[in-house]
């Protein structure tokens, strides 16, 4: 057996895929607050609580109503994003006139909410989920086994930022949108109904992390404290990419997540801090952010 | 632009530089109010549960030092007051300082580590401001975590000696430790009305209201928001640092991120920019912890509820409110 700058291939092949599916949810949790973000100013800091939803939502479908893995892919973006209508329809939008730091502070406390009735709910031990039998087993690629579940996520969370980028980029939808992000008022002067806009932007992104709940559940044991840690991570994501671009935060996010996976595997002490320590080297050199406009 | 305290100001149009001399004489009462307060507590009250109070006020008001006065959300300050208070805890416990010593020890480790967290934090403004401050904050976390021979880990520092102050006066007895707490909290509160009166509070409000122009005034305004910051994370290592003298434990809870929720809602639900409401959102905050504690996890689901009731219909908090009502600035 070879071993590659001192450590087993297999070793390091396994984190830099844990790496990558890390990076997944980094990218697709940055993806959702840079759209929420970009429309409403506001940073959601219940996104975590909303990911955390959707694995949830997966759960009960398939313990309550005996709903499978992918009824759940589609349904709980949906549900999810259902309540983040609501919530923006009763209580975001009362506040839309205001500091965008108490959109944060309303935010803060519904996660605190959402978190706590689940705990109470379903205690913070965590519920298992399973691989969905079409995907269990793996690949032998002769260098590492790759679990077909994961290749998965990563290709399936690939393929939704991708699109995200594609819809706001590309379409008409995303332009009304870019316009209503740089000019709200004249937007709506072009007879383009910017409140709805509004809601429904904020109903994607929430979806979006919901997405990455169902994605994440059979990987992670499902529990209200899931979504609690990661937004952190990906708050600290979103200020080395900067907030200026969709495709700053899908880059950011991948490639965050392999570096964390690589510092596993060369300095294991330092893989849960090396996010943060890039982001005060980021801050350092280029403080809007790797991809960001100044600000 | 973030004038989160100035949109709200409590008496519009009336700020603290206008303060007139029945306005003085209101907060000269208000201190001795205070002080009387501090003297009666432990008679009537349960002395724990007021150093306990007593703690989590200096800690709000540093903390609305650094929102109120300087416009600056650290959604980040229970590095400082965490991290103090394990330095504090350590000290007493594994070199012997004496209590003071070790307060002072504290103290200083959240100085130096106020004054590189904002250096760095206050290069980006407004939200970005606060999700660095959290993320920094959560790094110390980690450190906390991954550090058991220094922190303890998951078990925290426990068995703090209280130890004698200045090496003569035992302060094992409740009573004793009672009025260093009293006098650290009335030092820290006396410091912070000084400085928000003093020219420095008026520029730092100067450049909470409108940065560009008091930049274009001739003020260095990084200066002006780094020193706010240190001061405020200074103090709040004050506050952390006695806490673990008085409960003769450290541990994580401390340094994660729910504490820096609490210090805010603190804050906001005593009322944000107001001198006396940081003293008043303690109050209700710990003492509804402490009534609430057999509803376990459901504390967390009524403090949600009161940080979405707070910002939706009562910003103001409850010492704006007061302060709107009899016209003067509190």
């Amino acid at each position: 057996m070879f071993e590659l700058l001192g450590v087993p291939p297999q070793a390091l092949f396994g984190q830099v895929l844990l790496g990558l599916i890390n990076g997944s949810f980094y990218a697709i949790l940055s993806l959702g607050l840079a759209v929420i973000f970009g429309l409403l100013n506001i940073i959601n800091f219940t996104h975590g609580a909303q990911y955390m939803m959707g694995a949830f939502v997966a759960w009960m479908c398939l313990n309550y109503l005996g709903l499978n893995y992918w009824a759940a892919l589609l349904l709980a973006p949906i549900i999810v994003g259902a309540t983040g209508v609501a919530v923006e329809r009763l209580l975001l939008k009362r506040i839309a006139h205001l500091d965008h730091l108490y959109g944060l502070l309303l935010t803060f406390g519904l996660a605190l909410i959402i978190q706590g009735v689940f705990r109470n709910q379903y205690g913070s031990s965590g519920l298992p989920y399973a691989i969905p039998p079409q995907l269990t087993g793996g690949q032998n690629l002769g260098f590492m086994f790759l679990p077909n579940y994961r290749a998965w996520v990563i290709v399936a969370s690939l393929v939704v930022c991708l699109g995200t980028w594609f819809l706001i980029e590309k379409t008409k939808l995303g332009a009304y949108l870019r316009a209503a992000t740089e000019n709200p008022t004249l937007t709506q002067a072009f007879g383009i109904n910017v409140p709805l806009l509004v809601t429904l932007t904020y109903g994607f992104g929430v979806a979006l992390a919901a997405f990455a709940g169902v994605l994440a559940a059979p990987i992670y044991s499902v529990n209200p404290n899931m979504g609690g840690d990661l937004i952190i991570v990906v708050f600290a994501v979103v200020v080395i990419g900067g907030m200026g671009s969709i495709m700053g935060a899908i880059v950011t996010g991948f490639s965050l997540g392999l570096i964390e996976g690589l510092t596993k595997v060369f300095y294991p002490e330092g893989a849960a801090t090396v996010i943060f320590v890039i982001m005060v080297l980021v801050l350092l050199v280029k403080p809007a952010g790797l991809f960001g406009r100044a600000a | 632009m973030t004038d989160l305290a100035s949109a709200e100001a409590p008496a519009a149009g009336l700020t603290l530089a206008e303060t007139d001399d029945s306005t003085a004489r209101l907060h000269r009462n208000l201190f001795i109010a205070i002080a009387a307060v501090l003297v009666v507590a432990p008679f009537v009250a349960y002395p724990v549960f007021v150093m306990k109070v007593l703690c989590f006020a200096l800690f709000a008001l540093a903390f609305n030092l650094l929102l109120g006065y300087g416009g600056l959300l650290s959604f980040g300050h229970a590095a400082y007051f965490g991290m103090a208070s394990y330095v504090s805890a350590y000290t007493a416990k594994n070199w012997g300082l004496t209590p003071e010593l070790a307060i002072l020890f504290g103290t200083a480790v959240g100085a130096v580590l106020g004054l590189v967290f904002g250096s760095l934090a206050i290069r980006r403004q407004g939200i970005y401001f606060a999700m660095i401050t959290l993320a920094l904050a959560q790094m110390v976390f980690f450190f906390s975590l991954q550090t058991p021979r220094f922190t303890g880990g998951e078990d925290g520092i426990q068995a703090v000696p209280r130890g004698k102050f200045l090496g003569l006066i035992s302060l094992a007895d409740d009573r004793a430790l009672y009025w260093l707490v009293a006098a650290i909290f009335m030092g820290g509160l006396l410091l912070i009305y000084r400085v928000i009166h003093s020219p420095f509070g008026q520029v730092c409000k100067a450049i909470r209201d409108n940065e560009p122009r008091a930049i274009s005034l001739g003020y260095r305004a990084n200066q002006y928001k780094l020193m706010v910051f240190v001061l405020s994370a200074t103090l709040a290592g004050l506050a952390g640092a006695t806490k673990a003298i008085v409960f003769q434990l450290a541990s994580l809870t401390d340094v994660y991120w729910t504490m820096s929720g609490e210090v805010v809602l603190m804050t906001l639900v005593g009322g944000l920019g107001t001198v006396f409401g940081p003293i008043v959102g303690a109050i209700v905050i710990v003492a509804m912890q402490n009534y609430l504690a057999t509803l376990g996890a459901w504390v967390t689901v009524v403090q949600g509820v009161i940080f979405v009731l707070c910002v939706l219909l009562f910003r103001e908090g409850i010492v704006g409110v007061i302060s709107k009502a009899i016209k003067k600035p509190l």
